[in-house]
């Protein structure tokens, strides 16, 4: 599953989640939502290390990043 | 503190954390707003604040007249509709008559700046205890772009459209700055929305801003240099290099007051 997720729904396509994401793993989208904007999505989906800075970028709130429970941690919750 | 919100009933696949997703205290309702506009994040902030205080069923807000006057529609909690300017006044009443109430006021420059400027002097002046989110993008973006009181030197806007003229229509107000004269005034910031830092120094003031509040210290303030893309006439992405170029050298960024440790 993609660590970013980015509701189409709600993208106005301002690009600022493209211009901020470090990795440079988002690109604009050719096709259009069903407001008439071309949404972000997650072009290259092993780049994203789940940093959340196009989600703090997002005017629209509509990005939710995951990212991966680290090894350690589940050790120290199950011992 | 960190930003980890949980929305009841989306689940989170397992041996993922969620780490980034709308507060709790906001409405699915998408915004009404133009692209690259900075109410959206702000609006976001604010819901952040609720929830990481967990005020959501003790806060009344107060919504401006302008771009967010439909902020009522994209939060959980009770917000009251006041008249242009006048939301420092309506807010004052709501937190004298309901003192236990978490109480702020949501607005922009055209609306506290501009023809609510003695509600929000007196307010300050008199240190009510509640919290005002200012958002300043230098322009009246919802009425078609018109100069502000805030709008910088030279900026072109439609009813200054050779660019504004100082010795016509004088110096752009600082609020702060102004407002840093009053002893009323528990806790002063200006931050610009302009980057993932910027916003999270912006969420370190708001936090200062509301634990103002909750401790009933006076007054507090947080200024959101914030971009208008549309009324600027740039892309998102160029107005935010805008702010970082030109805006802030006119507003400087930092705290102003934080009478917080007092």
């Amino acid at each position: 599953m993609d660590l970013c997720q980015i509701n189409e729904r709600v993208c106005k396509g301002c690009e600022l989640c493209v211009k901020f994401c470090p990795q440079h793993a988002l690109e604009m989208s050719e096709g259009r939502n069903s407001a008439g904007f071309h949404p972000a999505y997650l072009a290259h989906p092993d780049l994203c290390t789940g940093c959340a800075l196009c989600a703090e970028m997002c005017p629209e709130a509509g990005i939710v990043v995951y990212r991966r429970q680290k090894a350690r941690a589940s050790q120290t919750q199950t011992g | 503190m960190s930003t980890i919100i949980e929305r009841p009933g989306t689940q989170t696949p397992e041996g993922l954390n969620c780490v980034f997703e709308k507060p709790r205290a906001m409405s699915d309702k998408p915004f009404h707003y133009c692209p690259g506009c900075s109410h959206g994040t702000y609006h976001r902030l604010v819901g952040e604040m609720i929830d990481e205080f967990d005020l959501m069923s003790r806060t009344v807000g107060v919504c401006p007249v302008g771009c967010a006057v439909f902020a009522y529609e994209y939060f959980e909690f009770d917000m009251v509709e006041a008249s242009h300017g006048r939301a420092p006044a309506v807010a004052t009443g709501v937190k004298r008559c309901l003192p236990d109430r978490f109480v702020f006021t949501y607005q922009g420059d055209g609306d506290l700046a501009s023809i609510g400027m003695a509600e929000t002097i007196h307010a300050a002046a008199r240190g009510e205890n509640i919290t005002v989110f200012f958002v300043n993008n230098g322009i009246f973006g919802m009425t078609g772009g018109q100069m502000a009181p805030t709008s910088l030197i030279g900026q072109k806007t439609t009813t200054s459209q050779a660019g504004r003229d100082p010795m016509l229509t004088g110096q752009p107000i600082k609020v702060c700055e102004l407002l840093s004269s009053l002893d009323g005034v528990a806790y002063l910031a200006r931050v610009p929305l302009s980057s993932p830092k910027n916003i999270k120094t912006c969420r370190k003031y708001m936090r200062n801003a509301v634990r103002c509040q909750l401790e009933g210290k006076g007054f507090a303030l947080v200024e959101a240099l914030s971009p208008c893309p549309v009324q600027w006439g740039m892309t998102p992405g160029d107005a935010i290099d805008y702010i970082d170029e030109k805006v802030v050298k006119v507003f400087p960024p930092g705290e102003f007051i934080n009478k917080l440790n007092d």
